[in-house]
């Protein structure tokens, strides 16, 4: 019989739910509360959307105390380690307009660029784009994109290519060169770290929202991040970016990115 | 046939020993890699891909280049070419084994690297290359094999060799098409996504590839007397010529896109290959400019029939060839492909010295290959009186 991890992932996590709710009697094992539920039990009370996206008001994400809080919010609980040097590994960061939106900025136009803009940092992470080029590249299915719009990887079956940092064009993914856990301070006993030698990036907190919370960041933020579900017309962030003009990375790739920068 | 292997002669041995001893040095050189990781290497977060990958792409164009043989061979009867046969399919062999190895060393966890097969991605270039590798290795062992017993029995090969031979050459030309679009596709780097690309490596790869059989086939020639015969060396020469013309036009059709048009993403990394960055300049600058004149001197004497008929003078233009086909098509794509990077910044990227020794081991790996298989096919040779 072939039965991969995440299938009985998703077996083992209905049956725990039907469990979980016969014995409670809260809804009897009827069949539609097994459908309804996907994934481990607990995300019974996930968040759940069509498409996950962000929204960020650049203005208020400007003080590199808060920038620093959250990068710290999303890399301390993760796991991540901090590592000197170029083969470092970051998952949430920011950076310069010209770092971060090269191809709208124009050779002659460099002495009347708006010089708020050019002075703005700009929080980078993975923009789990509608049409990934990380997954489409990856020969091993290691990085994938779920139903709801996220792009995760798979740290154990990774083999270390690179493919997939390769082909985004985006910069958002990191490569354990080292052993991260050389140089982890404190654990977080309670999400896995990885090994030397995988790709990791930012996985939009996909085991928060399964316990309905939100990401990291978007708590750390201070309202600054608004995270919603685009698929959805009416969520907040929807009405929230048909009323702000907004920014999103290379949009003339196609990949179609996922987070808007609010300016 | 592996019993000629026990009757060489003492410079058999002793050159056998010595590669071993690169293999060694090499071989240690990847123990370091496997304690410590990736991070001996000079790669990182934005130079994801260095020497290693670069070193695949060429040998993989090596590789694919016994279509050149094969085709006039098989296709189109040209007899002086039978003689080369089995030569090339073998340093195709050697060539391929390379070019698997140099992924090898690249991972980060070598020991899940079957993960492709288990995993079968068919929407990945690189799952594709695995099947062009193994797809490879396994047809033309099974072709070298036969023509060898056939050639050891002085015997014609067996007709339905023709539609395998047909296979074998369809199988090379995937192999080096399916390296080209590892590249070609990815929409954030600017030097690799454009179309010629793909035609770049085939062009490289049948200038580069016989240029390295037909120098090797003068070494015989000095060394123990085996001759190809002038009719196989002058065909393979224009056909070189022709390869490298198409090579360097190529090249020249992707800067015209890239400076007429002006397009900075386009214009970026070629500027830096050749000119560093911000009047910085970087090692890669000159390796690039010695490239380029490489190129333009060996097709020039190329195309001059005096100079490219003359047997003194070729093995010195194949040698410029074959050089810069190298840098080009190594560390010219590679980090042609990495610089600027996806910030349109750049990250200096420089091999370390455990990714040179891991690459000399290789390279140890591939010539260790090529002189066993060499040795019987020669010895076979010998045996029907071919020299």
């Amino acid at each position: 019989m072939k039965l991969s991890r995440r299938k009985f992932m998703k077996i083992a996590g209905v049956s725990a739910a039907g469990l979980t709710a016969a014995v409670t009697g809260v809804a009897p094992l009827t069949g539609i509360a097994a459908e309804e539920v996907k994934g481990p039990a607990y995300q019974a009370k996930g968040l759940t959307a069509k498409r996950w996206g962000m929204a960020m008001f650049v203005n208020r994400l400007q003080d590199p105390a808060l920038i620093k809080q959250i990068a710290e919010s999303c890399h301390k609980p993760h796991n991540v380690p901090n590592i000197p040097g170029d083969q470092e590994i970051k998952w949430i960061w920011a950076d310069s307009y010209a770092k971060s939106f090269p191809d709208s900025l124009a050779e002659t136009a460099k002495d009347h660029n708006f010089e708020d803009l050019m002075s703005k940092r700009f929080l980078l992470l993975c923009n789990h784009c509608e049409n990934p080029a990380c997954t489409k590249v990856c020969p091993t299915g290691a990085t994938f994109k779920r139903e709801d719009g996220i792009v995760v990887m798979d740290p154990h079956r990774c083999m270390g290519c690179r493919y997939c940092m390769v082909g985004c064009p985006y910069g958002a993914r990191s490569f354990n060169f080292h052993n991260p856990s050389d140089f982890l301070e404190d654990v977080n006993q309670r999400y896995p770290r990885r090994m030397r030698g995988v790709v990791e990036k930012c996985n939009f907190c996909t085991e928060r929202l399964a316990e309905g919370k939100l990401p990291y960041c978007v708590e750390a933020s201070d309202g600054a991040i608004v995270f919603g579900d685009l698929g959805d017309r009416d969520s907040e962030i929807s009405k929230l970016l048909r009323e702000n003009y907004s920014l999103l990375r290379k949009p003339s790739l196609g990949t179609g990115p996922n987070v808007y920068y609010i300016i | 046939m592996l019993d000629r292997l026990l009757k060489g002669s003492p410079l058999f041995y002793i050159w056998l020993v010595a590669i071993g001893g690169l293999i060694a040095i090499g071989g240690v050189a990847y123990i370091v890699q496997l304690i410590f990781g990736l991070s001996v290497t000079g790669l990182s977060r934005d130079v994801s891909w260095g020497l290693y990958i670069a070193q695949f792409n060429f040998f993989g164009g090596v590789a694919a280049s016994v279509a050149v043989v094969l085709i006039p061979a098989f296709l189109h009867n040209y007899k002086p070419f039978h003689k080369l046969v089995t030569l090339a399919i073998f340093m195709g062999i050697a060539a391929a084994s390379m070019a698997g190895l140099f992924i090898l060393v690249d991972l980060g966890q070598p020991q899940r690297m079957l993960n492709v097969m288990l995993h079968p991605s068919p929407n990945s270039m690189m799952f594709w290359d695995n099947v062009a590798i193994f797809g490879y290795m396994g047809l033309f062992m099974f072709v070298g094999w036969v023509l060898l017993e056939h050639e050891r029995a002085g015997m014609e090969p067996p007709c339905w060799m023709k539609p395998v031979i047909i296979l074998a050459v369809a199988c090379t030309l995937f192999f080096q098409i399916v390296e080209g679009l590892i590249l070609q596709g990815l929409p954030g780097r600017h030097y690799w996504l454009s179309a010629i690309v793909t035609p770049r490596f085939i062009a490289s790869a049948f200038s580069a590839g016989p240029s390295i059989l037909l120098l090797l086939c003068f070494l015989l020639k000095r060394l123990i007397g085996f001759d190809i015969g002038e009719a196989a060396t002058r065909t393979m020469s224009k056909i070189i010529t022709y390869a490298m013309a198409l090579n360097v036009f190529f090249y020249l059709m992707e800067v015209f896109t890239a400076f007429y048009s002006g397009t900075p993403g386009h214009m970026h990394p070629i500027a830096f290959l050749f000119t560093g960055h911000e009047g910085q300049i970087y090692w890669i600058n000159f390796w690039m400019w010695g490239a380029a004149a490489l190129a333009l001197f060996s097709l020039a004497l190329l195309l001059l029939p005096s100079t490219r008929n003359n047997m003194r003078l070729l093995p010195w233009i194949l040698m410029m060839l074959v050089g810069s086909a190298w840098i080009d098509k190594s560390l010219g794509m590679m980090i042609g492909g990495m610089t600027p990077n996806v910030f349109e910044t750049i990250t200096k990227y420089t091999p370390s010295l455990a990714e040179i020794l891991i690459c000399l081991g290789v390279l140890g790996i591939g010539i260790t290959t090529l002189t066993i298989f060499w040795k019987i096919v020669l010895d076979v040779k010998k045996q029907a009186g071919e020299y």
